[in-house]
């Protein structure tokens, strides 16, 4: 039977076969538009296929499961599945890259090679979030870390060499302390590589608080946890548009995905015994990226710097271990991935016209531009969270769900409870941080008085800018007024994981 | 005698049969024939790694056990067969060339020589025969590497490469004469099972790191790797791309079969430790100083100088998974380096330009060199899905096989080392794509040689990691092999 997850590595190959044959630019973009569009309609068709195949088997943790042998003598299969969570995670990047494309509608030069590298981190991406096999997963991983370094490089702006480099080597660091992990979780968890069934055999009690060490700090540096946020801003700040949206929007993503996925899932163990030291650092990511957010005055390094709190946001609720904060940790990814990539869209265009990022050096863009001022005021909302806009319904859940009493944590640290909720305190501090950065950004850069009379001639967004645009603001508000059609997808998901978790607590 | 076991070599005897076809073409043939010496040599050679891909290999020895060959031997010379023709076929033009007209014979010869020592090396079970093979794969490289004749750094190699090599065999026979004082034997399996109650014993301790140190040299892990940058510098790209791979990639399997079958005994106690020390050094002070250079033939040389380390770790397993993944690791490194050289060969014949900051901008007027280059280099780096990647991943885990903590500590420094590698893969790619050049190498068309080569080194990089037959079918070779 044909496994519909195969279409999400099948369509962006195929789109990458497409693409060099292209002799265009129109075919170029005919090619990659139609690559982004087709995966955007699998990604919603897999949502609806899921909703119904949960339906039918409430009980099997990953659905759609296929598995090939593929390296025998290590016992690595190419191994697919997802559960709700994948699938959401799916539907984000399929967004993301449909909107992206859209976004980059006008790159120049080397047009050609510039989709090629993007559609290349696109499958990445999706196989990541497809596989359930470690080999399979680490592999589509690092596939979709080695295209940053030359979309940057060649299409960045502002000290993109530098950025490249520091982004490039910094993610592959994290890789090693990750590929370290996976191998020793395949040889003391009987030889198998398969999520599934390491589950069920257990990672070596001896090992766990090493592994799980590595993972999670392998994973942290894509989720851009603190101290090794550090390739975040400069590399946001310097990559083009598209990909600071796919980077901001998807790639940080697998960072929390794969914290999550492997890191705590797998070995539980450790994950409930020295859990409080990333929380401790993700606590610093929150509450620091906020308040370096505060000083900065480029606007893309604003919101990479918000990026890293939220993300951090993301990893300090997969920490608390519990079914509220996890459920909110899935909301806030999807949330800040939509989000901040309707940021970096609006940031590229306000740049691609007036070419400076300096907010000391722009003002009263709502006279000149006004639809993507509106549009940067409706991202501003959300990322502040406003009621009815994704970012409320995400932090709420977070917040909620740090605060419901964790049996977790007090079983394992004795006064779990009072450390865990000071840190909550100090994390939810940050709404009113954002609140700050956001509106200070706002009411500079849209009502101020207009700083240069030249911005006076400058246009406002062509179609294909609205349209991606709109794009990722019509699932802002979706997702902040339907959330219970993401928390539908998520419903079963988390048990299994929360449950197995809890065997260990006692 | 029992002329039968020497159908037990046919790869040898294969080998000898293309080599005097070659020899009886560039003797006894006319001139104008002779200009076609390289391409049918080419043809020779592939007609001859074809043969012996298909022959099967079993497991055998001969002559009373000195010489012995199993499935994974085979394999491995299979492997340098495929080096070898990648290596003769991208030689052709430069070999075709004026200043190489006279002397174009002798350097298939010569090649083929060495590679036929190689050969033995492998399969040596018997030190008197090993040391033979030694010098036979050693020797006529020093005539190769001097090659360029009118060329001052190419004479400076070759006595470089000359005494480097006369040293480490004199080192190397020393510890085996203290071995043979200890044992009262040459062969491997005897030592090994004379040593199996003297691990204490200190001379034997000094004998290993003499043996160590001599093979070292061959596979240039530091600190026995001095000569190996000037030598590649110098010596002419051919030659270069043979050292870099093939004579590593013999000289790395050798070692390990001497380290497990003559000395396996010792293992815990004394040469794990040692090759511990070895590897360490060889990949990070590689990496460091690879970072440095300007020069495209120096720059892969260290960097092949840390692959070597990479090698090795197949060697610490100490297992046949460790076999099969060194032979695999060596395969695919032929790859990549192959198709790094290729490009560096292709740009020296056309331009005479081999410095990375002449490479800037490249990718403007040279897409397709400049493509297949990132490729080796994202090989050589192990990013996936090129094949890099996945012989990475496979000596890792084999070294890890132990379990030991020590190991995943070594395991550890040796990915750390792969983001520095990184580093410097990356300017490669960096110079090509990214950086700005006014006078960039103008566009041109390479010869069909060279372009063929590269087709067959892009191609392996792409296909043999995702085609995991290969890597089955190795892992298979060694577990019949019954070495372990």
């Amino acid at each position: 039977m044909f496994n519909i997850l195969f279409l999400f590595v099948i369509i962006p190959v195929l789109t990458l076969g497409g693409l060099f044959l292209t002799q265009n630019v129109k075919q170029v973009r005919a090619v990659a538009a139609t690559g982004a569009s087709l995966l955007l309609i699998a990604a919603l068709y897999l949502c609806y296929a899921f909703l119904g195949a949960r339906e039918a088997d409430p009980d099997s943790m990953m659905l759609f499961q296929s598995s090939y042998m593929w390296f025998e003598p290590l016992n690595i299969h190419f191994a697919v599945g997802v559960d709700g969570i994948s699938v959401l995670m799916i539907l984000l990047s399929a967004i993301i890259v449909f909107t992206g494309t859209f976004a980059s509608w006008k790159i120049e030069p080397l047009t050609k090679e510039y989709f090629l590298w993007f559609i290349l981190l696109s499958i990445g991406v999706f196989g990541f979030f497809i596989s359930i096999d470690l080999f399979t997963m680490f592999m589509f991983y690092e596939v979709a870390l080695i295209p940053m370094f030359l979309l940057i490089g060649v299409w960045g702006s502002g000290n993109k060499n530098y950025a490249a480099m520091k982004l490039t080597l910094m993610l592959m660091g994290g890789s090693a302390f990750l590929l370290i992990s996976i191998l020793g979780i395949y040889y003391h968890a009987g030889h198998t590589m398969n999520l599934l069934e390491i589950v069920n055999n257990g990672v070596d009690a001896d090992w766990q608080n090493a592994l799980f060490v590595a993972a999670f700090v392998g994973f942290g540096v894509l989720g851009a946890m603190f101290p090794f946020h550090t390739w975040s801003p400069d590399g946001h700040a310097s990559a083009p548009t598209a990909v600071s949206m796919l980077h901001a929007g998807v790639l940080m993503k697998l960072g929390g995905y794969g914290c999550f996925r492997v890191a705590i899932f797998l070995m539980p163990q450790a994950a409930l015994e020295l859990g409080w030291i990333f929380m401790i650092l993700t606590g610093i990511s929150v509450v620091y990226g906020a308040f370096a957010a505060c000083v900065k005055t480029d606007l893309k390094y604003i919101n990479a710097y918000s990026s890293v709190s939220h993300c951090g946001l993301v990893l300090f609720a997969i920490l608390m271990m519990n079914q509220t904060a996890m459920t909110g940790a899935v909301l806030q990814m999807l949330s800040h991935g939509l989000m901040t990539a309707l940021f970096f869209a609006l940031i590229g265009m306000i740049y691609g016209r007036t070419h400076t990022r300096d907010v000391r050096e722009m003002g009263g863009m709502m006279q000149i531009m006004p639809f993507l001022s509106v549009g940067y005021i409706i991202a501003g909302l959300a990322s502040l969270g406003l009621p009815g806009l994704s970012g409320f319904v995400a932090e709420m859940t977070i917040f909620f769900g740090s605060f419901e009493t964790s049996p977790i944590y007090n079983a394992v640290l004795g006064d779990g409870d009072t450390f865990r909720h000071a840190f909550a305190l100090v994390t939810t501090t940050t709404i009113v941080i954002t609140a700050v950065y956001i509106l200070r950004v706002v009411g500079k850069l849209l009502f101020g008085p207009v700083q240069n009379e030249a911005h006076r001639k400058l246009d406002d967004a062509h179609w294909f800018e609205r349209f991606s645009t709109v794009t990722l603001m019509i699932a802002i508000a979706v997702l902040g007024c339907f959330p219970d059609m993401a928390v539908g997808i998520l419903r079963d998901s988390f048990e299994p994981i929360v449950s197995h978790i809890m065997a260990f607590a006692q | 005698m029992d002329y039968s076991q020497f159908m037990i070599m046919h790869q040898e005897i294969g080998l000898l049969v293309v080599f005097l076809l070659v020899f009886l073409f560039d003797t006894f043939l006319s001139k104008n024939v002779q200009s076609k010496l390289s391409v049918v040599a080419c043809v020779l050679f592939g007609a001859f790694t074809v043969y012996s891909f298909i022959q099967p290999v079993e497991v055998g020895e001969a002559f009373a056990g000195m010489y012995a060959t199993s499935p994974i031997v085979g394999a491995i010379k299979n492997i340098l067969n495929i080096g070898m023709f990648i290596v003769l076929l991208q030689s052709i033009k430069w070999n075709n060339s004026e200043s190489q007209i006279v002397r174009r014979g002798e350097f298939i010869e010569l090649m083929l020589l060495t590679l036929f020592g190689m050969y033995l090396m492998v399969s040596a079970r018997h030190f008197m025969l090993f040391i033979i093979a030694l010098e036979t794969a050693s020797l006529p490289l020093a005539a190769m590497v001097a090659f360029d004749k009118k060329t001052y750094e190419s004479h400076e190699a070759a006595v470089k490469y000359l005494f480097t090599a006369m040293f480490s065999s004199a080192i190397y026979m020393l510890g085996i004469s203290f071995v043979y004082g200890l044992s009262g034997t040459l062969y491997f399996g005897d030592i090994a099972q004379q040593v199996a109650g003297a691990e204490t014993d200190f001379l034997l301790y000094v004998a290993l790191a003499f043996v160590i140190a001599g093979v070292g040299f061959k596979i240039s892990l530091v600190p026995f790797h001095l000569w190996t940058a000037d030598v590649y510098q110098g010596a002419p790209t051919s030659v270069t791309s043979y050292l870099s791979v093939i004579s590593k990639g013999a000289a790395a399997f050798a070692s390990m079969v001497i380290l497990t079958q003559a000395f396996g005994a010792l293992y815990s106690q004394v040469w794990e430790w040692m090759l511990y020390a070895l590897i360490i050094l060889t990949i990070t002070l590689g990496n460091l100083f690879a970072i440095r250079q300007n020069n495209m033939k120096r720059f892969l040389a260290f960097s092949s100088i840390s692959q070597a380390g990479y090698i090795m770790l197949g060697v610490i397993a100490n297992a046949s998974v460790g076999m099969a993944a060194l032979s695999y690791y060596v395969l695919i490194y032929i790859f990549s380096n192959l198709a790094a050289f290729g490009v560096i060969q292709a740009i020296e014949n056309a331009k005479g330009k081999i410095d990375m900051s002449d490479y800037n901008g490249l990718y403007k007027t040279n897409p397709k060199l400049a493509f297949a280059m990132m490729l080796a280099m994202f090989s050589l780096g192990g990013i996936p899905p090129f094949a890099g990647f996945f012989s990475k991943f496979f000596i890792f885990s084999a070294a890890l096989q132990e379990g030991s903590v020590a190991m995943y500590v070594l395991v550890l420094i040796a990915l750390i080392n792969t983001i520095i590698s990184l580093y410097y893969y990356l300017l490669v790619v960096k110079a090509m794509f990214i950086n700005p050049n006014d006078n960039p190498i103008e566009s041109f068309k390479s010869h069909w040689s060279e372009r063929a080569g590269l087709v067959i080194c892009v191609a392996g990089i792409i296909i043999i990691g995702l085609v995991s037959c290969i890597y089955v079918c190795l892992t298979d070779a060694a577990n019949v092999s019954m070495m372990f």
